[in-house]
């Protein structure tokens, strides 16, 4: 028992009845996890990473079934498993973690009596069980468990919430564990701190992995072998090192170059994309999977089927090219936008716009709550200022101000191209709302599902340029054009459009009314990365075309880094530094900027140490004194100015030209402690 | 939640009174001499006048109005008309029985209802999901009246299982001979209520059963059942409960059909009759009991539903 895998895949076939037709989900996967092992499952979204990883618990929805294949759990099939062997399995041996924490705990339910549940299931009493409770919580780190013991899930944050999940998945002690994208949606900071968590006690526990994530930072931090799933197919599987050093499949080659990982700039570097786009559900394939997207395909790859090949100790790659694909040619999407609209624009670099004290408190319960404070940034003509900070910092809200959908407070003041703007959107004309635009994260929620995407992008036209209705559907036509929207997709709904295609409609809509800066706000966060690639390829054509300036907000530092010539970073509502992109990410940062990068699993597998920020992010209706960062702050101690960092809130002061901050520990102590 | 709570009745009270004045000006404006109507042709002008001033109608409409809310605060619904005797005497005993009728057919209608909504969801897409679906919704379009007719033709007539009336009159008053009695009317109710809650509650029992917590309560490896129990229930309830709380209405509306048929004397009976003698103070007094009950009941399933559900618990004790 002992010598058998912890899990093991032997040719999976899993199909979803979609309208009485069978659609294959996973093809033939086989692999397995030795005990104690951790293994990675990548892959962008459909396919099939998810399929797996509740197919190990032998969960599948009410449309699934494994038609062929067996899973094997230290031996035994589950696949015929009777349901309570099942239910016993997953009581004392298999355990899982999910994606989203929030909705994975019973919101009417008390914390406490949910993880309970998990010791009663063992044969423990009532208040045995909530004695463990206690440890449970104590051991995923959760400073005060009596109280989150009473709590419900809604009074929790994301970490915490997904702290409780993986305190219940290991109530059980399993021998097992499914983490199904544990930390996706949770800030840098706190995903950073749940792998740490999960690392810790894997290696006190010993409990074999199955880690599924699109994040191939963290599969890289996380995993000892990898496994890539494309269309439903393992295509490659190694030890993690070898995956990444030495990719041997063309589509984990793609994926690995479509990623902006440090150093890349847009003025410098285009990023690679992957032509094509995923297979539907159940595509049947003569060839190889990836063969309409393959830089590399000959006729045989789409007649017969590769079969595995070896291409080191246990890599191996599905691929009869496996030898080229390290150095395949680079896929590059061509340059084709044409929606130029301001040819006389100012030359890049001129001041465009001007955001001066900008400031907003909400009112709770009687309470002013600062929500942003004090907030001084400026965009140049065909420049992008990125955004960043953990969520709760203000970032979306300070677009929400600087576009009027909220009105900021007084002495704030919004200036674009010399011109002091109306605090809310209705008593701004016509002229300055097509002037300033956003795209949002989700495209799904943002465009009008009943409307035609001509329609859509026609409507704001015709609002924004006062066109006739012929000539704003015209004008529509070309943009969508102009983005790559087909001419054949132009009279679809958003339903019928992949995320990658809604997202061009978003862009396309918002560049209507000839904006001269448009608002980002993650808009490449709900997508593939090499779909991401695309979106943020079209987002440079578009400034250089047009010297379109870009507000970009996003939680990926790798994006803002690429994308974004100045960079301010957020914390409380507050700027804590501020400067050219290259200035912020090099160094020397503000303790708080130092922290949240070093927080970031990069690809490159470059060691980097984590500079911890303790406790967790400060209501702003209750500020802490002095500097908001100074209870969290990595390296107050020891600077010897923390009698000003309890006391004193520093300014944002000019530090070196173009590089400010907000701290009160001089730079060049912040450079020697941070290079050590 | 005691400010909850408070807003709330308060909120209750306005409804009521505006109900009251209403239902007043309602009762007041319809054309006619009442006391023409109710002494006929052959009355003298004081017979009209003692009349009127029994029934303080020789007074400003305003001032009638305050009387008569004064009158209601303190629990004196006026005189019937009719009977010439206390509204309270007459509608007192009546709204006990109809209670009776009432009580009886929630304890059939609520526990079935919702039984069958789950019984439905758990059964998705099965043969006993669509009867129960489709066999309620086909019950539900029969009036109330009308099946209340089938169902003493069939099994009071035919069958001769039931009595065919919901009073034992002078017969056997038991407890258990007077539930025998309320049995019928009860199912003729059911059968037009069952079709709404059990779909409500197999709505809400349906999302339960999708949502992640009740993925995480099966993989932590509790029986389905006990996962349908402990995870599912609570949280699918929550919205029956609202549901059922607005069919109380329609509940005081059957009954009134219901009575009728099964000759039975309760509260919808003596409303009837009111409203054939145009017995006003009668009539008056009973919309403002029926709207107190309807108001209660709303005021109940407000409180239930803040209680169970911990994120508005939260919320109101803000």
């Amino acid at each position: 028992m002992s010598d058998a895998p912890a899990l093991e895949f032997r040719d999976l076939e899993v199909a979803y009845t979609v309208r009485g037709i069978d659609r294959e989900v996973l093809r033939k996967v086989s692999f397995s996890i030795a005990p104690g092992e951790a293994y990675g499952l990548v892959g962008e979204s459909g396919c099939g990473k998810s399929t797996a990883a509740f197919a190990a618990m032998r969960y599948l929805p009410r449309n699934g079934k494994i038609t062929s294949g067996s899973i094997l759990f230290e031996g035994q099939d589950i696949v015929g498993m009777s349901t309570s062997d099942i239910n016993t399995l997953r009581r004392s041996a298999i355990s899982m973690v999910y994606q989203n924490p929030a909705t994975a705990l019973n919101p009417t339910i008390r914390i406490g009596d949910q993880v309970a549940e998990v010791f009663a299931l063992q044969g423990l009493s009532k208040s045995d069980a909530l004695a463990k409770v206690e440890q449970a919580l104590i051991k995923v780190q959760i400073a005060d468990p009596t109280k989150v013991m009473r709590r419900y899930a809604h009074q929790l944050s994301g970490g915490m919430a997904q702290r409780v999940v993986i305190a219940m998945a290991l109530a059980s002690n399993p021998r097992l564990l499914v983490m199904d994208e544990p930390t996706t949606g949770l800030d840098a900071t706190v995903e950073a701190e749940v792998l740490d968590l999960v690392r810790k006690l894997r290696k006190e526990s010993g409990t074999a992995v199955l880690f599924i994530s699109h994040n191939l930072g963290v599969i890289r931090h996380m995993c000892d072998r990898v496994g890539v799933l494309y269309a439903g197919a393992l295509v490659e599987q190694g030890a993690t090192e070898d995956i990444f050093s030495n990719p041997s499949h063309p589509y984990t080659v793609g994926l690995l170059r479509c990623i902006p990982r440090g150093g890349l700039h847009k003025n410098t570097d285009r990023l690679d994309t992957i032509p094509g786009t995923p297979p539907a559900l159940g595509t049947h394939f003569d060839g190889c999977v990836f063969a309409d997207r393959c830089a590399l395909v000959e006729d045989k790859c789409r007649t017969t089927q590769p079969e595995m090949v070896t291409v080191g100790q246990s890599h191996v790659a599905r691929c009869f090219h496996t030898d080229k694909a390290g150095s395949m040619p680079r896929a590059i999407d061509t340059v084709s936008v044409s929606v130029s609209q301001n040819p006389n624009r100012a030359t890049t670099g001129t001041r465009l716009l001007d955001i001066d004290h900008l400031s907003k408190a909400f009112t709770q319960d009687g309470h002013a709550v600062h929500v942003v404070n004090d907030v001084s940034l400026q965009v140049g003509v065909g420049e992008t200022l990125g955004l960043v900070g953990e969520s709760g910092a203000g970032k979306t809200t300070i677009a929400k101000l600087i576009l009027g959908l909220y009105g900021s407070d007084s002495g704030s003041h919004v200036v674009l191209d010399g011109k002091d703007l109306a605090g809310t959107l209705n008593k701004r004309d016509i002229k300055d709302v097509g002037a300033m635009q956003i795209v949002f994260q989700n495209p799904d929620q943002a465009l009008n599902r009943r409307h035609s995407v001509t329609r859509i992008v026609g409507r704001a036209v015709q609002k924004l340029r006062g066109l006739s209705a012929d000539d704003s559907t015209d004008r529509a036509h070309e943009l969508l054009s102009g983005m790559r929207v087909e001419a054949t997709l132009h009279s679809a709904r958003p339903v019928q459009l992949s995320g990658g295609l809604k997202q061009r409609v978003a862009i396309s809509r918002a560049f209507a009314g000839a904006p001269q800066l448009v608002v980002c706000d993650e808009p490449t966060s709900a997508l593939d990365v090499s779909v991401q690639a695309t979106i943020l390829n079209l987002l440079v054509d578009l400034q250089k075309q047009d010297g379109t300036s870009f507000i970009f907000i996003s939680h990926d530092l790798g994006v803002v880094r690429y994308i974004s010539d100045k960079i301010a970073v957020l914390y409380l509502g507050r700027v804590v530094e501020f400067g050219d992109s290259n200035r912020v990410f090099q160094g020397p940062h503000h303790p708080y900027t130092e922290a949240l990068l070093s927080s970031v699993p990069n690809i490159d597998g470059s060691v980097r140490k984590r500079i911890p920020l303790t406790g967790v992010i400060p209501s702003p209706s209750n500020p802490p004194s002095g500097c908001v960062l100074h209870p969290r702050c990595p390296r107050m101690a020891g600077s010897g100015v923390e009698h000003l960092c309890t006391s004193v809130e520093p300014a944002l002061t000019e530090v070196e030209p173009g590089h400010f901050m907000r701290c009160h520990i001089p730079l060049d102590q912040l450079r020697t402690v941070q290079t050590q | 939640m005691k400010r909850f709570i408070l807003q709330r009745l308060g909120l209750a009270v306005i409804t009521v009174f505006l109900v009251c004045v209403i239902v007043f000006f309602l009762t007041h404006i319809l054309p006619g001499d009442v006391a023409r109507q109710y002494l006929g042709r052959g009355a003298t002008e004081d017979d009209l006048r003692d009349f009127r001033r029994l029934f303080d109608l020789d007074k400003p409409l305003l001032t009638q109005l305050f009387s008569w809310i004064n009158d209601l605060i303190h629990f004196d619904l006026g005189q019937s008309m009719q009977y010439r005797g206390p509204v309270s005497e007459l509608l007192g005993p009546a709204i006990g029985y109809s209670s009776k009728l009432a009580a009886v057919a929630f304890l059939i209608i609520v526990p079935l209802s919702i039984a069958g909504g789950v019984l439905a969801a758990v059964n998705r897409g099965k043969k006993i999901d669509r009867a129960i679906t489709v066999g309620g919704l086909s019950a539900a379009v029969i009036p109330e009246f009308v099946w209340a007719i089938i169902l003493v033709l069939l099994f009071g007539v035919t069958f001769e299982i039931f009595p065919v009336t919901a009073f034992p009159g002078k017969g056997d008053k038991t407890v258990l001979n007077q539930i025998w009695h309320l049995v019928l009317p009860s199912i003729s109710l059911l059968l037009v209520l069952f079709g709404y809650i059990a779909r409500i509650t197999r709505a809400g029992v349906i999302e339960a059963l999708d949502s992640d917590y009740m993925r995480t309560a099966v993989l932590k490896g509790l029986t389905r059942r006990k996962a349908v129990i402990k995870h599912v229930l609570r949280n699918a309830l929550l919205p029956t409960i609202a549901v059922i709380a607005s069919q109380v209405p329609y509940l005081i509306g059957g009954l009134i059909a219901v009575e009728i048929v099964f000759n039975y004397p309760g509260f919808g009976t003596i409303l009837k009759g009111a409203v054939d003698a145009r017995d006003y103070s009668v009539l008056q007094a009973g919309v403002v009991v029926s709207s107190l009950v309807i108001v209660s009941f709303q005021l109940i399933a407000d409180i239930l539903f803040a209680v169970l559900n911990p994120r508005i618990r939260q919320k109101i004790s803000e």
